[in-house]
């Protein structure tokens, strides 16, 4: 999905005015998620879970290197094959490569946003090749050609009314089935889907460096089929999805099934070793892993935002964001979205392509207390802030109001006499007139200031 | 004890009568207050919109003007929050230690009175009121006051109802409300959406009151709005004539107005 975040504060109107059914099940759907996932962070020391993963996550991406090189040995001693991406053309041209060499003409997919990110699927549409989404939410999306709105609930933003009218329409289910119904119908489709497709894709959830072992977490299924029946099976695996050791990987299962879904752990957990040891054995002829960059040495180096590479990928701030309630992820308009996006974004596209991001935001700290790597999103916000302020990627006026207000507030006469014109002489009504806070008077009554400053009765003397 | 009110931009303009009664509230508690003149703005405007430069000024503004007080309180969890926890991350390392010590004797109303002066019966004059709480962000994630103040509301005999999304945050967020206005005004539905059936609201933070009373009002919900040390002034004060229930937007109409 191209990036296209510019008109953010458009969209999100659009969503809000003309999309209320988003706003009602993407609500409905992150608060019972949230709910979940603190009931499930309260049955551990969630704390101490989570402080353990920062740091496990912190040595790692201090140590990146290193263990990119072990993991590539270990898979390859596994008997997978290694490729190296440096962007998503790259990432493009490698899986195309490979399905042209195995004649590929049908793929089955597990759930993958870095495929989104580096937009696959239109790459292998283009070559002739048939792309089956099979993750249910990612296929109902596929069916309406529209990209996933959450990292976890690909779909969260629909309700059950529009997925029983387009099943009803695309696949000839009872108009009114119930989601066990509608589950059933795509998984006819999909079953044959598996049994034909030549190759399964997936991302990865984590790559251990120690054993060369890819991790995917899941509740379907799909992803076990996906990485198992076709003959080769292709993970992509951005650079910072690695683990250290095999012992993380039991951590780092439990913790994110508990920030994603309040599971204790998924339904379904592979641990993609290599191919089939013999002909005739279970698993794929060939497994390929391939290490995405795409951005994330960028922002590895960056003083701030490398803390944000900790992610992964539960969803969690998502879920908890008051903000992205209110819109789903789409207004975000890249892949992307909620806290983690506002953060990772401007990391990825660069500041200028990411802008207005950093500032969709309210500051109110929920992401950072459900993170289970403890990002401390608000803080990465207002570094991007910073840096948007002194690359002049913000308003000038609203900076000249800032910089207008600290030399008032460090003069305080001038700063007492400010404040009585400014609230006293009517200047609330002018406000009105003013670009910025006319939208704000339009969505809200203004208010009324106190009869009296408090300077005033503290003067007069307070009884 | 000495006290110095920091009463906040917001609070001197909108809310001057809750932060009288955050005065009346302190020397009843047997604290001594003074108001130190040059005060101005805490900075937080331009700390959240990214000019950290400019943020410093006023810290360093501030830290100056309260640099020998013994305790400073704030009627406002927000801007308490940008001295305790901002002001250390902001100052460069000789004004740092400064602004540690300054971050440890500041507070907001209901921390002080709890944490610092370990109250959390004020009086009886909150019985029989039904009360919603807005736990306001910075107060409840940044400064950690989870229990302190709805323990003050409870032990002045109100009942506080559980309010679904109580530790949501209200939009108002700053600048926020001003630069994605939709968003803004769709969270604060949210809030007013999901409201149980109470008397009024009661919030530590004059700018979340600003934000959803005029929400409120603009989409003629009828929900009274209370500033925290309106109603904590309330629990002690039962005696004085018209009720929390009458006064409506955050005590801007309520007793010594008229």
């Amino acid at each position: 999905m191209s990036a296209r975040i510019g008109d953010y504060a458009t969209r999100s109107r659009e969503a809000i005015r003309n999309h209320p059914e988003v706003r009602t099940a993407v609500t409905g759907a992150t608060v019972a998620f949230d709910e979940k996932r603190r009931r499930a962070y309260g049955e551990v020391d969630a704390d101490l879970w989570r402080r353990w993963a920062e740091a496990v996550k912190n040595h790692l991406l201090t140590h990146l290197g290193d263990y990119l090189v072990e993991a590539e040995a270990r898979l390859e001693a596994n008997g997978a094959h290694v490729h190296w991406a440096r962007g998503a053309d790259e990432a493009r041209e490698i899986v195309l490569e490979l399905a042209s060499r195995h004649s590929v003409r049908s793929v089955v997919k597990g759930k993958s946003m870095l495929t989104e990110e580096v937009e696959l699927n239109p790459a292998l549409e283009r070559a002739g090749i048939e792309v089956y989404e099979t993750d249910l939410g990612e296929y109902i999306l596929q069916l309406l050609d529209e990209p996933p709105s959450h990292i976890v609930g690909p779909a969260i933003h629909k309700t059950l009314e529009q997925v029983q009218r387009l099943f009803a329409d695309r696949l000839e289910t009872d108009p009114g089935g119930d989601p066990d119904e509608l589950a059933r119908a795509a998984r006819g489709v999909l079953r044959d889907a598996f049994i034909n497709a030549d190759m399964g894709i997936t991302g990865g959830n984590f790559l251990v460096a120690e054993t060369g072992t890819v991790a995917l977490i899941e509740n379907e299924g799909n992803i076990r089929l996906t990485t198992s029946l076709p003959r080769v099976h292709v993970a992509l695996v951005g650079i910072e999805k690695l683990l250290p050791r095999m012992s993380d990987l039991a951590g780092f299962l439990q913790l994110t099934s508990r920030a994603a879904t309040g599971q204790s752990i998924g339904c379904f957990v592979s641990l993609v070793q290599g191919p089939a040891a013999a002909p005739g054995d279970d698993g794929p002829e060939e497994v390929h892993v391939i290490l995405v960059d795409n951005g994330r040495t960028d922002v590895l180096v960056h003083e701030h935002a490398w803390e944000a590479l900790r992610c992964v990928r539960c969803g969690a701030c998502l879920n908890t964001c008051p903000v992205y309630r209110q819109t789903g992820g789409h207004a975000y308009g890249w892949v992307y979205s909620g806290p983690i996006g506002s953060v990772l974004d401007p990391g990825l596209l660069g500041l200028h392509e990411a802008m207005p991001l950093p500032f969709a935001s309210s500051l109110c700290g929920a992401c950072f207390d459900a993170c289970p790597v403890r990002i401390p999103i608000p803080e990465l916000l207002l570094a991007w802030r910073e840096e948007a302020q002194q690359q002049g990627l913000t308003p000038w006026k609203e900076r000249a109001a800032l910089a207008g207000l600290a030399n008032v507030a460090t003069r305080p006469p001038l700063y007492r006499l400010a404040g009585r014109v400014g609230t006293r002489l009517g200047a609330a009504r002018a406000a009105r007139k003013l670009p910025m806070l006319g939208d704000w008077s339009n969505d809200r009554s203004l208010p009324s200031p106190s009869p009296r400053t408090f300077r005033q009765l503290w003067r007069e003397g307070i009884k | 004890m000495k006290v110095a009110l920091f009463v906040t931009c917001l609070a001197d303009h909108y809310f001057a009568e809750a932060a009288a009664d955050t005065v009346r509230l302190l020397r009843h508690l047997g604290c001594e207050v003074t108001f130190p003149d040059a005060q101005t703005c805490c900075g937080q405007p331009a700390y959240n919109a990214g000019m950290s430069r400019e943020a410093a000024r006023m810290a360093h503004h501030t830290m100056d003007v309260f640099a020998d007080c013994e305790a400073v309180v704030l009627p406002s969890g927000s801007c308490a929050t940008m001295v305790k926890r901002f002001y250390p991350r902001l100052a460069a390392s000789n004004p740092a230690v400064q602004a540690a010590a300054l971050a440890d004797r500041t507070f907001e109303l209901g921390e002080f009175i709890v944490r610092r002066l370990g109250v959390t019966r004020l009086g009886d004059g909150l019985a029989g009121r039904r009360v919603a709480l807005h736990q306001g962000c910075h107060a409840l994630r940044e400064l950690r006051l989870e229990t302190e103040p709805a323990a003050l509301l409870e032990g002045a005999g109100a009942e506080v109802v559980p309010w679904a999304a109580s530790d949501e945050c209200c939009g108002f967020g700053g600048l926020f409300s001003v630069k994605m206005t939709d968003v803004s005004a769709a969270m604060a539905d949210r809030k007013l959406d999901t409201l149980p059936r109470v008397d009024c609201v009661v919030s530590g933070d004059g700018g979340c009151i600003l934000h959803l009373d005029g929400r409120s009002r603009i989409r003629g919900c009828g929900v009274k709005f209370v500033h925290l040390a309106t109603a904590l002034w309330r629990a002690v004060d039962e005696g004085v004539g018209d009720g929390m229930a009458e006064r409506d937007h955050g005590g801007r109409h309520g007793r010594g107005n008229g």
